[in-house]
């Protein structure tokens, strides 16, 4: 880092170069300033204001209202709150399912197709990727038709006798669907009585919505694609002779690939949860031309409450703190995996197979 | 290091500066103050031609439009364009942000209010010609702080509608055509079979509230100022239709796989629905072979009851040309034009004066005039929008729902709406 500020010190020809650095970047950082930056500001000071969708924010008639309008939506108490906390548990939900399946199914199908045995490898690396490349908003047209009431998901499941649920009409919680075939249908008084955001914790607990895990099955149908190319790049990066020598040691496959390749690729796995887990918490365009929120509001989300919020109601404040208080979540989030993933000093627990060993002792 | 952060610290200071600067250019009159509110005289710069926005619900109603507008456009000599929107409610929300707004559009009711209360909209009902002519209630559904704001473009009411064929085949006759709770609970029963259910209906606020008003009842009183959410004769109206959901002799669309009360109604998945004149296009376009007929919903125990959806012709209050906007708004909502617009896309006149030519050329849709004596409007409170959605979600499982509990909350809401 110090070292070209200090050759720039010492040399007058080199000085001018970081002006020409400046000048070089200077019309991207404009650009990127002018669509970037400006708005994400402007946003800022509208979610702190009064505004009301007229004209200028920045003009006289608009106040500053403090945190009033994030107030409003984490403990105001009205429908604000109640919406707001019901667009939170449905998109963790999404989330907590979305994301670990799509990376453990894209790593899984990396695997497969990175294998040089497998015949027309070719072909399935571009199958697997198709649904990533195809517009969302196609995709989730076709998902609704397939699983329409009477359509191909549910036919599909008649053949194998079961009776396939209204899947975009049916708002019940799949978790509370399977408490219910074991006879609880309602909580206790302890999560029944006690609501945080406006929602009882019973009904936190609902799981995602039979609608949302829908949602759920192509989020994780079109994004393993993308995800699984990541993988493959990353399995084509790592040497053959860490693992040749696992083998000398004696290693099986599936210790190979849980002690030896997983590890290797740790930096692959941080970008594909990030990735992950920031376009699942903004998940919007499926559910704008999908169920708009429906059925019983399971699948509104922040992205599209935000969007509602501020162009159907009016409440532009209100939409801009939402969007705010998304991005904190998603930001908090990674980095709390990126702490998670984070490179530490093996645990004595699982060093000790290896001092064991006699081959372990020259440590 | 030092050196560095203070470098880049003002590059970016410097690049911030620079793009306000480009973007306060853009946006021109963008840090001033507001310019002149409604209330004074009409802007009428007549160098400047109307932009109209609407959102249609097809190519039938674009071309009649488009037909309206330049019939008055060759009239008056002012330049006027459709546009068809694709999201009214968000290119609207664009325009009044950029002070640049579509000079004439379609406005709902929900919407009335948020545009008016932040003095988007120009309120020159009072100034309308033909402003007496208009049914009351839509008038009311269109006041905001009694302001008349826009003129009512045309209205829908809600209805009965009755499968003639499978009603025949259930053995029932004109004579059976029911008029009160009773005998529609039995000629559902009736005519519910294995492959249909007698009525089927969207499991929403804008067709359940026909049962509240037949009950009495209405979610706010006609000047929107009181809630009247849980009342004695919603919870009645509720609970009635919970009961036909529980006797299965009604089902929503949604639970026999149809998207709305027309499609299951026209799929012959039910024998009756309920909907506004709205689906006549829908049977002649998608189900020309079903064979139907209107008749007026049934009566409840206060007597009959409906609701009536209407929208309005919007004036921006930043319209340079309001005074040819006005002249636009009088001939789109004439009796003439009204009943070409109904002949070529549907919609009820809401004018009174077209009243008995409509019913003379519509007589098999009579019932969906004659609504208009006892038809209720939606609340029109800004957030109201808000509250009707979250009160949908809840009646979605009103079959194993609590009425009281339901309308409960939304009474709760809508009052927090009015503080």
């Amino acid at each position: 880092m110090s070292t070209p500020v200090r050759t720039s010190r010492r040399s007058s020809i080199r000085g001018g170069e970081a002006a020409s650095g400046w000048l070089f970047t200077a019309p991207m950082i404009v650009l990127l300033g002018m669509f970037l930056v400006i708005p994400v500001l402007m946003a800022l000071w509208v979610s702190f204001s009064d505004w009301n969708g007229r004209g200028s924010p920045f003009s006289a008639s608009v106040s500053f209202v403090g945190v009033d309008n994030y107030s409003a939506l984490l403990g105001g108490g009205g429908l604000a709150e109640q919406d707001f906390g019901t667009a939170l548990r449905n998109n963790a939900w999404y989330v907590l399912l979305v994301v670990p399946i799509q990376t453990m199914l894209s790593l899984f199908l990396a695997v497969l197709v990175n294998r040089q045995i497998l015949r027309g490898r070719g072909f399935f690396r571009t199958a697997f990727y198709f649904p990533s490349v195809t517009s969302s908003v196609a995709i989730t047209v076709l998902w609704l038709f397939l699983f329409s009431s009477t359509g191909a998901v549910n036919k599909l499941l008649s053949f194998i006798g079961v009776n396939g649920p209204n899947w975009f009409n049916d708002p019940s919680g799949v978790l509370h669907n399977i408490l219910g075939a074991f006879g609880v249908e309602t909580g206790p008084a302890a999560l029944t009585g006690n609501t945080f955001l406006g929602i009882s914790f019973w009904e936190w607990l609902a799981g995602p919505s039979v609608a949302m895990s829908a949602f759920i099955l192509m989020a994780v149908f079109t994004t393993s694609g993308t995800f699984m190319l990541l993988f493959i790049a990353a399995l084509q990066n790592l040497s053959g002779e860490v693992v040749e020598a696992a083998m000398m040691d004696g290693a099986n496959g599936w210790q190979r690939f849980w002690r030896v390749t997983l590890p290797q690729l740790r930096p692959t796995l941080f970008t594909v949860l990030t990735l992950g887990l920031i376009g699942a918490w903004q998940v919007f365009d499926q559910i704008y031309t999908g169920t708009q929120g429906g059925p019983g509001k399971t699948t509104l989300t922040p992205a599209y409450l935000s969007y509602q919020t501020a162009f159907t109601n009016q409440a532009w404040g209100q939409g801009a703190a939402i969007a705010f208080i998304l991005f904190v979540i998603i930001v908090f989030f990674t980095l709390f995996q990126r702490w998670l993933l984070a490179e530490r000093k093996v645990s004595a627990r699982r060093m000790r197979p290896y001092l064991q060993t006699p081959a372990g002792g020259s440590k | 290091m030092q050196r560095r952060n203070s470098r880049w610290l003002i590059g970016a200071g410097l690049t911030v500066v620079g793009a306000l600067t480009l973007s306060a250019c853009g946006s021109g009159s963008g840090f001033g103050g507001d310019s002149a509110d409604a209330g004074g005289e009409l802007t009428s710069d007549s160098s400047q031609g109307l932009n109209i926005l609407i959102g249609s619900s097809g190519d039938a109603e674009t071309a009649s439009v488009n037909a309206a507008v330049a019939a008055w456009s060759d009239e008056s000599g002012t330049d006027a364009k459709v546009s068809v929107a694709s999201d009214l409610n968000q290119q609207l929300a664009q325009g009044f942000a950029a002070q640049k707004p579509a000079d004439v559009f379609y406005l709902s009711t929900d919407a009335l209010a948020g545009y008016a209360s932040n003095g988007s909209l120009l309120a020159y009902g009072d100034e309308l010609a033909n402003k007496d002519d208009f049914y009351p209630s839509l008038v009311n559904s269109f006041t905001y702080e009694g302001e008349f704001y826009c003129a009512p473009k045309d209205f829908s009411t809600l209805q009965l509608l009755i499968n003639t064929d499978l009603w025949a085949a259930a053995g029932l006759t004109d004579a059976d055509i029911p008029t009160t709770w009773e005998e529609l609970a039995t000629v559902s029963t009736a005519l519910t079979t294995d492959s249909q259910v007698g009525l089927a209906i969207g499991g929403e606020y804008a067709r359940l509230g026909a049962f509240m008003a037949q009950a009495g009842g209405s979610l706010m009183n006609e000047d929107s100022t009181e809630v009247t959410a849980n009342s004695a004769e919603n919870v009645a109206g509720l609970e009635y239709a919970q009961t036909l959901l529980n006797d299965g002799v009604m089902s929503y669309a949604a639970e026999i796989g149809a998207g709305w009360g027309g499609e299951a109604f026209g799929k012959q998945l039910s024998a009756m629905t309920i909907e506004g004149n709205w689906i006549t296009g829908a049977m002649k376009n998608d189900f020309p072979d079903v064979n139907y007929t209107v008749a007026e919903l049934p009566a409840g125990p206060e007597g009959k009851g409906t609701l009536q959806f209407t929208n309005c012709w919007g004036i921006a209050a930043d319209s340079p040309n309001q005074a040819a906007a006005l002249d636009l708004v009088e001939q789109l909502t004439s009796k003439d034009a009204q009943l070409t617009f109904s002949e070529e896309f549907g919609p009820m006149p809401s004018i009174q004066s077209a009243a008995e030519e409509w019913k003379s050329a519509n007589p098999t849709l009579v019932a969906f005039l004659d609504g208009a004596d006892y038809a209720k409007g939606v609340p029109n409170v800004q957030g109201s929008a808000d509250v009707v959605s979250d009160l949908n979600a809840q009646l979605e499982s009103l079959k194993t729902g609590d009425a009281q509990a339901i309308l409960d909350s939304v009474q709760k809401n809508l009052e927090a709406l009015l503080k």
